[in-house]
C-alpha cells in the first residue's frame, strides 16, 4: 500500500521499505533518530507494539479525516476526527475534533459532502498549530482507519509542506479487513454477470453487515467513532483475543 | 467530545429518560461514553462480578437472565441495564447476554449517581423500569398481566412533534413526512405565551388532513388551526397503558397525547400498545428473519408457540394475539420466499406470493395449514418459467410443512400448478367465480378472496382485491350463493351435561370451535363485507365497516362482535393450556373442559351466530337461487 510519489519524499533519508513484512518496531526507531522535528521525533521514539503482540493489548486510536477533495498534492485537510479505543472499549471522553483552515481552496463539491463551509473555516486553526497536539494524541498508538491512503496520504503530505519532512507508521484498516471478509473477486464477478451488486466494503455499508446502527457520514469525528466500532465489530466477528496484531495492520 | 453533531448526542436526546434532561448535561454524558460491541450470543455482564458502568443499548437485543438461567427480561434500542450493581453498589446479580449484535453505550457510575441525585425524573423513570421489571417477573404466572401494571411513560419512544396553530397544513405535512409520524400536536403561537412551556390547544392527524382539508377541496395553505381537532382526549404520563387502551376503546381514536402537567411528553398510538403487547412477537420474528436455512427457521416453532401463550397469559384480546400470530407467519413465508431465492436464484419473472384465509385476515392462531397460492408476471411462459416457480413454491410450501404449518387437505397451496398462474388468469378466475359460481368455485372464494400479497409484486394482490370488490357488490345472484355456502356450517345449540348438543337433539362429545364457531362467523361477515364494498380483512375491522353501513340491525352487530371474541378467546385459551400441558393443541374442545361461566357464555354466543345466520337468510335470499 505504499504510493508516494517520489518527490514527495525529500525530506526522507531514504525510500520506504516494501509490503507487508515492514519491520514497523525498527523502523521507527531509525526514524526517531533521521527526523528532526521534535513533535516527530517524539510521535517516532513512542514505537510500534511488536507485531506479535495480542490485539486485545494494543492501544488503538481511530482517526479520520475530511478533506477539500483526494489528491493531496493539491488537496488539503479540512477536519480531523480521532477516539482513542482498544478492542473492547472506545473512550469518547479522549476524543478530539479540530476544524482546520485548509491551505487549498475549498471546493463547493467537497463542501456539499463534508458540511464544512467557508465561513466555518475562515476562523479555523492553520494546520501548523495542532501539528503538535495531534502527534501527541497519536503516539504510541496503533491508527485505526477505514481506507488508509487518505490519512496516511494527506498527513504526509501536510507534514511535508509545513515542516518539510513526512511521516511513516503502520496503520489497521477496517476497509482492507472488510475486503478480506467479503465476496472474492470470482464471486463478484460471478455477481456481476448475473446482475448483482458487489457487496459494499464502504464504511456504511459494512457496518451494516455487523447490524450496527447507521450513522450520518462525514463529520470526521463520527466517522472516526464509526470506523472504531467497525473494527470491535470485526475482532468479535473473524478474530480472536489473542490474534497478533500482525494479522490485522498494514 | 466536541458534540454538537454527534450521534450519541443525538441518540440520547431522542430517548427516555435522557430525552428531558437538559442539553448541556446531555453534552457532558454524551462526551463521556464508551462504547462497546457484543456479537450476538456473547456474554455482557457474568453473575457475580463486578460493575460500575451503565449500559445503554444503542442496537441490538439482549437477554437477561436469573440466577438459575431462565430468562428474566428482553431488552431492546434504548433500553437499559447494570443499574441494579449500580444503585445497590453490589456485583452482578442478572447476567446478561447479547440476543443480537449489539452496540451499547457505557455511562460511568459517576455520571450516572450524577443523574440520579440531581434529576429526580431520571431517577424516577429508571426506578419505575426496574421495579416495573422486578414486579413482571416476581408476577410471573397466573396473574401476570402487563396491560394493568405498566404505566404510560414506558410506552412512549418519541417525542410528540408540534406545530405552532399559526403553521399552513402544507408545512405541517411536510413536517409530519420528516418527522415520520402520522400526528401532529398543535401548540399556541409562542407570542401568545413568552416564556412559558407551549400550551397544547389541538391534534392533527393524517386521517384529518385527508378528511378536512383534500376530500373537502381546501387550499393546503390554511393554518393547520382549522383542521385540528380542538377537543383533546388525552392521558397523563402516570397512568396505566390499561387506561390509555380504554380511553383509545372509549373515544375511537388512534393516538393520545402523553401530558406532563399539561406540557407534552409524548404521543402514543394504537400500534404501539399493540406492539407493546406483542413485544415477544417481535423477538420472534427478528429470529425469523435471522435464520439461514429451513432448519434454523423450523426450530422457531416453539417459540412461536411460547409467544402465544404468553400473549393468552397477558390477556391480550383475539385481534392482538391473532394478528401477531399473523405477522409471525406472514415472516415465515416472507423469510422462506428469500432462502427460496438465495438457492435457486433470480426469479425469471414478477412473482408475488400470497396468503389467503385466516393469516390475510390477520386471525391466526397456532394450529393452522397453510394456504397459500402465487400471481406470476402476465409475461410467464410455462416451459420456460414453470421449473422454477415450481421449485420456489416447493420449497416455501415444505418449509412452512417444517415450521408446523401443515400442508393444505384441499391442496390450495402454490405448489399445485391451479394455483401458480400469471396475473391475467387469476382475474379471469375471479371473474368466472363471480359471473358463474359453482360449488366448488363457491369454496374457492371463501378462501381466496381474503387474500394478501406477502412478498414480491404485493400491488397485484391488491389489484385482485379491487377487482372482488368491484365485482361482488353489485352481483346479487353471487352474493346470495355465498350467503348459502355461508349457512352450511352451523353452530352448536347448547350442552347438556359433557355432552355437545346439536339442534336435532343429537349429542356429541367434542366441538370443533373453528368449523362451528369462528369459522360460520368469518363466512356470514365475509357475505357482508362484499355488500358493502369494504376493504377490510380482518373480521372485526369488516364489522366496523358493516355496522358503520347500517345494513344490520341495531345492535346486532356489536353482539356479532362479542361473540367472536369470546368464541375466538375459548379456543385460543384452550389451545394455551394445551401448549402448556405439552399437548399437541388443537381447535376441539370437550364439554367437560369448559367451566359453568364458559359453557354459558358459549351458549348464547352459538345463539348470536345462529341469530346471524337467519338474518343472513333473510337478506340475500339464497333460497331463490338455483
Amino acid at each position: 500500500m505504499f504510493y508516494l510519489a517520489k518527490d514527495q519524499m525529500s525530506g526522507q533519508a531514504r525510500a520506504m521499505p516494501q509490503g507487508k513484512r515492514l519491520d514497523w518496531p525498527s523502523r521507527f526507531a531509525f526514524l526517531a533518530e533521521a527526523s528532526k522535528h521534535p513533535s516527530l521525533k517524539a510521535f517516532y521514539q513512542q514505537g510500534v507494539v511488536a507485531a506479535s503482540t495480542p490485539i486485545t493489548e494494543v492501544s488503538l486510536v481511530a482517526l479520520d479525516f475530511e478533506t477539500t477533495g483526494l489528491d493531496p498534492r493539491r488537496d488539503s485537510i479540512v477536519s480531523i476526527g480521532l477516539v482513542p479505543m482498544n478492542i473492547s472499549r472506545i473512550r469518547c471522553n479522549g476524543a478530539k475534533h479540530w476544524v482546520i483552515k485548509p491551505e487549498t481552496r475549498l471546493h463547493p463539491s467537497s463542501v456539499m459532502i463534508h458540511g464544512i463551509t467557508h465561513s466555518v473555516v475562515e476562523d479555523a486553526p492553520e494546520f501548523s498549530t495542532v501539528i503538535d497536539t495531534l502527534l501527541a494524541h497519536l503516539q504510541g498508538k496503533m491508527i485505526v482507519v477505514h481506507y488508509s491512503a487518505i490519512e496516511r496520504r494527506f498527513l504526509h503530505a501536510a507534514l511535508m509542506r509545513h515542516i518539510q519532512e513526512g511521516i511513516e507508521f503502520p496503520v489497521i484498516d477496517t476497509m482492507e479487513i472488510e475486503a478480506r471478509y467479503s465476496r472474492t473477486w470470482r464471486q463478484t464477478l460471478w455477481n456481476g454477470l448475473m446482475g448483482r451488486q458487489p457487496s459494499s466494503i464502504r464504511l456504511t455499508d459494512s457496518r451494516t453487515r455487523y447490524h450496527l446502527p447507521y450513522y450520518r457520514q462525514h463529520h470526521a469525528l463520527t466517522d472516526a467513532l464509526a470506523c472504531g466500532e467497525l473494527l470491535q465489530a470485526q475482532c468479535a466477528t473473524h478474530f480472536t483475543p489473542s490474534t497478533p496484531l500482525s494479522a490485522l495492520w498494514s | 467530545m466536541l458534540a454538537e453533531q454527534s450521534e450519541v448526542l443525538d441518540f440520547f436526546r431522542r430517548h427516555p429518560p435522557f430525552a428531558n434532561l437538559p442539553d448541556d448535561v446531555l453534552a457532558t454524558v454524551a462526551a463521556n461514553v464508551e462504547v462497546a460491541y457484543y456479537r450476538a450470543q456473547s456474554a455482557i455482564l457474568a453473575l457475580g462480578q463486578d460493575n460500575h458502568q451503565w449500559y445503554v443499548i444503542r442496537s441490538g437485543a439482549v437477554e437477561v437472565f436469573r440466577r438459575d438461567g431462565q430468562l428474566y427480561n428482553r431488552l431492546g434500542l434504548g433500553e437499559f441495564f447494570g443499574e441494579q450493581s449500580l444503585m445497590l453498589n453490589r456485583p452482578v446479580r442478572f447476567p446478561v447476554t447479547a440476543l443480537e449484535d449489539t452496540l451499547v453505550y457505557l455511562i460511568s457510575d459517576e455520571t450516572f449517581n450524577y443523574l440520579f441525585d440531581n434529576f429526580e425524573h431520571f431517577a424516577d423513570f429508571v426506578e419505575v423500569e426496574d421495579q416495573t421489571r422486578l414486579r413482571q417477573s416476581i408476577a410471573k404466572g397466573e396473574d401476570d398481566d402487563s396491560l394493568l401494571t405498566a404505566k404510560i411513560s414506558t410506552l412512549i419512544t418519541t417525542l410528540p412533534v408540534t406545530v405552532s396553530s399559526t403553521t399552513t397544513v402544507h408545512q405541517a405535512a411536510i413536517r409530519m413526512t420528516e418527522e415520520n409520524v402520522s400526528s401532529l400536536l398543535i401548540t399556541l403561537n409562542e407570542q401568545d405565551s413568552p416564556g412559558r412551556p407551549a400550551q397544547v390547544v389541538g391534534i392533527v392527524t393524517d386521517l384529518d388532513i385527508r378528511g378536512r382539508l383534500v376530500a373537502m377541496g381546501l387550499s393546503s395553505d390554511i393554518p393547520v388551526a382549522d383542521i385540528m381537532t380542538t377537543e383533546l382526549i388525552y392521558v397523563q404520563s402516570h397512568q396505566f397503558v390499561f387506561d390509555a387502551m380504554m380511553l383509545m376503546l372509549k373515544y375511537k381514536v388512534q393516538h393520545l397525547p402523553v401530558l406532563k402537567k399539561g406540557v407534552p411528553v409524548g404521543l402514543i398510538s394504537h400500534l404501539d400498545i399493540l406492539r407493546y403487547e406483542s413485544q415477544n412477537s417481535l423477538f420472534v420474528v427478528k429470529s425469523i428473519f435471522n435464520a439461514q436455512s429451513v432448519d434454523e427457521l423450523a426450530v422457531l416453532l416453539p417459540e412461536a408457540q411460547a409467544c402465544f401463550a404468553r400473549m393468552v397469559h397477558q390477556d391480550a384480546n383475539s385481534q392482538m394475539i391473532g394478528s401477531a400470530m399473523a405477522v409471525i407467519g406472514r415472516s415465515f413465508k416472507q423469510r422462506l420466499c428469500e432462502l427460496g431465492e438465495a438457492e435457486l436464484g433470480v426469479p425469471p419473472v414478477p412473482y408475488c406470493f400470497l396468503a389467503l384465509g385466516s393469516m390475510a385476515r390477520g386471525e391466526q392462531l397456532i394450529v393452522t395449514d397453510q394456504d397459500n397460492a402465487l400471481i406470476l408476471d402476465n409475461s410467464f411462459v410455462a416451459e420456460q418459467h414453470d421449473a422454477y416457480f415450481s421449485a420456489l413454491a416447493n420449497f416455501v410450501s415444505d418449509g412452512l410443512a417444517r415450521c408446523g404449518y401443515s400442508y393444505c387437505t384441499g391442496n390450495i397451496m402454490a405448489s399445485n400448478t391451479k394455483w401458480r398462474q400469471p396475473l391475467a388468469v387469476w382475474q379471469q378466475y375471479f371473474n368466472e367465480w363471480v359471473e358463474k359460481p359453482t360449488a366448488e368455485s363457491l369454496l374457492h372464494s371463501a378462501i381466496f378472496f381474503d387474500l394478501e400479497g406477502v412478498w414480491g409484486q404485493c400491488h397485484w394482490a391488491e389489484e385482485l382485491n379491487q377487482l372482488i370488490r368491484q365485482k361482488a357488490q353489485t352481483n346479487a345472484r353471487f352474493l346470495a350463493c355465498m350467503a348459502r355456502n355461508a349457512l352450511l356450517r352451523t353452530p352448536p345449540l347448547g350442552f347438556f351435561k359433557d355432552f355437545v348438543m346439536e339442534t336435532d337433539g343429537r349429542q356429541t362429545n367434542s366441538i370443533n370451535m373453528k368449523r362451528r364457531g369462528t369459522g360460520p362467523i368469518a363466512d356470514l361477515v365475509r357475505v357482508h363485507t362484499l355488500a358493502v364494498g369494504s376493504s377490510a380483512r380482518n373480521t372485526f375491522e369488516r364489522l366496523e365497516d358493516i355496522i358503520a353501513a347500517g345494513i344490520l340491525p341495531p345492535g346486532r352487530g356489536l353482539d356479532l362482535r362479542d361473540a367472536l371474541e369470546f368464541i375466538a378467546m375459548v379456543r385460543i385459551r384452550h389451545q394455551a393450556l394445551d401448549i402448556e400441558l405439552k399437548r399437541e393443541p388443537d381447535n376441539n374442545i370437550e364439554p367437560e373442559n369448559l367451566s359453568d361461566f364458559e359453557r354459558k357464555n358459549l351458549k348464547e354466543a352459538f345463539q348470536i351466530l345462529s341469530n346471524a345466520q337467519r338474518f343472513l337468510k333473510f337478506r340475500y335470499q339464497p333460497g331463490r337461487v338455483g
